[in-house]
């Protein structure tokens, strides 16, 4: 095939094209006219967002939804700037995601040019990697480095910053055919020994508990984790990057662990004898105190990242692999002495579950109910009928992203999507711009609080623009709710910047931009009010007026062992 | 605690700062630091000499392995390992001790590089602590300044690079759900 003669512009979606990209998310500036132009002529379609950061957003919503590397692009200076966010709550939560951004013209690097930024040195570490690329003969290689590092061993964003005097670089293109990063190791296999131990563990112990995180999700092991909670019969706990990843309606699913998580999820992690960690890195919101974490416990720990394993928690049998690799090979050792194993283990594992079923029974997870205002925990459970386990919610952060990781249930992993390690206010709505042009036969919730709601208004313009049936639930309680719930139990009530005062009228403010919206304050019209924005062939703005003092329980307070969760609202005081 | 560390990384712009920018993110003071290219002109050798809690090491060589730029990070404060720094020690010198100093010196392997009125300037080279009792006894005659190159090592035994081989271009990322 001969060389063609190209300009850099051509030449990234070229290489983009053949990364099999078809959706960009971004906003034109100064330095990337050139790819624009180019972009002009090409197939791939590039979605216009109103501000920078919600084009990262929309990047992961995509990339969430779909195992796929995202795509945005932004230009220089202000345009790449306003990207970190998204690159750091990507990095985070090890989301795959190709940020293309614009840089001065070479010689001008360095002499604080118009809308200029050391985008290389602000992204270093908010990505996997990074690169800078002046020179065009580098810069099919690096696009193709970029995926390849963005998808592979645990998955990560990774910056492109290209020069503008290499986009107008004129050259001759030649396909790249393999990929060279020496330092670049990953590790899929799994130590053979380490294996045998772990399935050896699980059968001898007699109080297993499974504890699934997102990265059961990016490895695609839905079916494993499945095989393997039915073989040995455990309880299991998905994260708040996790659930999905095993069936909210299978019956071994308790719910999410940790600091929100239920009495029974925290019970079971504090008593296991043996903790079965799967893509999962052990955060301090669902450890609580680690020296009180699974104290009773032997822990295997499965990650593809090998930095993961032992660094909040030194595990009896760590295992740095792929672990949708590592659980089949386990599954296969389990199954040799499945049937013998299952028999012996009949009490024991009867009496585990017993007791889990009485914590369940205790203090179960239950969404408060009230006739004369709207629960935000009913908002939750009317949302999950709806869903049917089907549709995909996006969630802002804060309270209500507690209420509906409790009260929402998923059939399959990439249904739940919400920014869990670094709890980026602004996530929700333009998440759901992306993962609805990347599933645009589902139904799309993006359940937003009233503080996460406004920090998004622009992104109204391209929801409207693109005529997205995006449905677009504001759990509105007219405050910071998360905020006002630390300063209440924490801080002795005293309310400070918490109080979100003026809240557009939905309905104008949706009219504003061509589409329908409204407000709902009576539980007796929730469920119609859902139906109808359901029903909705476009795009709707249902504002939900929720009681303004809930609190998100349990809760485990910070520097506590999850086994010390505070579960109900303390008794009022007789005066 | 000090701990040192040996890295092998590629030889690109940004490498650097991705290490040191690794131990500045946690707050571990980098008490010396020296670079310089190997054999292969695209691959450097880097010695570290960092400030981390004992329990923290493992951790941090499991960063550095992680960086793409970095080919091999070890862990050499218990190691079998040549250590190795150079210094350079302006001393003023009286006519009196002019001779004493240069004495003094050769006990210790040193040269002068420099000479004048005002006294010498002395190169040093050879493991820390020997430097340490040579800027102790240099600074017994008089005033000194000192500028320490930081610490160089190599191991006794080569370590065996596991490198990642050339991977072929998978052009689609398959859908995961």
């Amino acid at each position: 095939m001969p060389a063609n003669l190209m300009s850099g512009a051509q030449v990234v979606l070229e290489c983009l094209q053949r990364e099999k990209v078809e959706v960009i998310f971004g906003y034109p500036g100064g330095v990337t006219l050139p790819l624009y132009d180019a972009l002009f002529d090409s197939p791939i379609r590039h979605v216009l967002v109103r501000h920078e950061q919600n084009a990262a957003f929309a990047a992961q919503g995509y990339a969430r939804s779909t195992g796929k590397v995202g795509v945005c692009c932004a230009t220089s200076g202000p345009g790449a700037t306003n990207l970190v966010t998204g690159l750091v709550d990507a990095m985070m939560d090890s989301i795959p995601i190709v940020a293309i951004t614009g840089q001065v013209t070479s010689k001008l690097i360095g002499s604080d040019a118009f809308q200029e930024a050391d985008t290389f040195g602000i992204t270093r570490s908010g990505t996997k990697h990074n690169f800078l690329v002046k020179n065009l003969a580098e810069l099919p290689k690096t696009i193709h480095e970029a995926f390849h590092i963005a998808a592979s061993g645990r998955p990560g964003p990774v910056l492109v910053d290209i020069t503008k005097d290499c986009f107008q670089a004129q050259g001759h293109y030649a396909p790249v055919n393999s990929i060279h990063l020496p330092g670049y190791r990953v590790y899929t296999e799994g130590h053979a020994g380490q294996i045998r131990r772990a399935a050896q563990a699980m059968w001898e112990a007699k109080r297993p508990f499974v504890y699934a995180g997102g990265g059961i999700i990016a490895a695609g092991a839905r079916d494993e984790l499945r095989a393997l909670v039915e073989m040995i019969d455990a309880p299991a706990v998905c994260t708040l990057m996790g659930l999905g990843g095993l069936p909210s309606m299978h019956p071994n699913f308790i719910s999410l662990p940790g600091m929100h998580g239920s009495y029974a999820a925290n019970m079971g992690m504090t008593e296991t004898d043996l903790l079965i960690a799967l893509g999962t890195r052990f955060d301090d919101r669902v450890t609580g105190r680690l020296a009180a974490f699974a104290p009773h416990a032997k822990v295997i720990h499965v990650d593809i990242d090998p930095a993961e394993v032992g660094k909040n928690r030194v595990p009896d049998v760590p295992i740095v692999g792929d672990v949708k690799k590592v659980l089949a090979r386990i599954l296969e050792i389990l199954e040799e002495t499945a049937g013998e194993m299952k028999q012996k283990n009949s009490t024991a594992r009867a009496a585990w579950w017993g007791q889990i079923k009485e914590w369940q029974r205790e203090h179960p997870l239950e969404p408060t109910m009230s006739t004369d205002e709207i629960k935000p925990q009913h908002l939750m459970t009317e949302i999950d009928r709806l869903s049917g386990g089907e549709a995909i919610v996006t969630s802002d952060v804060g309270q209500h992203q507690m209420w509906a990781a409790q009260f929402i249930r998923f059939n399959h992993p990439r249904l739940w999507l919400n920014s869990g390690g670094l709890g980026a206010m602004g996530f929700g709505l333009p998440a759901a711009i992306g993962a609805q042009f990347a599933r645009p036969d589902k139904l799309v919730f993006a359940i937003v609080g009233d503080g996460g709601f406004q920090m998004s208004i622009p992104e109204l313009a391209t929801i409207a623009n693109h005529a997205l049936p995006v449905k677009i639930i504001v759990a509105n309680n007219g405050y910071l709710g998360m905020i006002r719930q630390w300063q209440e139990l924490f801080y002795n009530n005293r309310i400070c910047s918490a109080k979100l005062d003026t809240f557009p009228d939905p309905e104008k403010l949706a009219g504003a931009y061509g589409f329908k919206g409204r407000t709902v304050e009576s539980p007796r019209e929730l469920r119609s009010a859902l139906q109808a924005a359901v029903d909705e062939p476009g795009p709707y703005l249902l504002n939900v007026r929720v009681s303004p003092f809930e609190n998100v329980y349990p809760m485990v307070p910070a520097g506590g062992a999850i086994n010390e969760m505070v579960l109900a609202p303390p008794l009022p005081v007789e005066v | 605690m000090l701990q040192l560390i040996s890295l092998l990384l590629e030889n690109k712009p940004g490498a650097l700062m991705r290490v040191t920018g690794l131990l500045s993110a946690r707050g571990y003071n980098i008490e010396s630091l020296t670079v310089g290219r190997t054999l292969d002109p695209e691959l450097s050798r880097m010695s570290i000499v960092v400030d981390v809690e004992p329990n923290q090491r493992a951790q941090v060589i499991k960063q550095m392995n992680k960086l793409i730029n970095v080919l091999q990070a070890i862990d050499l404060t218990e190691g079998q390992a040549v250590r190795r720094e150079l210094v350079l020690v302006r001393v003023r010198a009286s006519m009196q001790n002019r001779t004493a100093i240069l004495k003094e010196a050769e006990i210790f392997g040193a040269r002068a590089v420099d000479s004048s009125v005002e006294g010498f300037a002395l190169e040093a080279t050879g493991d820390p602590e020997k430097l340490d009792e040579f800027i102790d006894v240099m600074r017994s005659y008089g005033e000194i300044e000192v500028t320490r190159s930081g610490l160089v090592v190599v191991t006794l035994e080569a370590k065996k690079l596991k490198l990642a081989p050339p991977v072929h271009r998978e052009a689609e990322v398959e859908s995961i759900i």
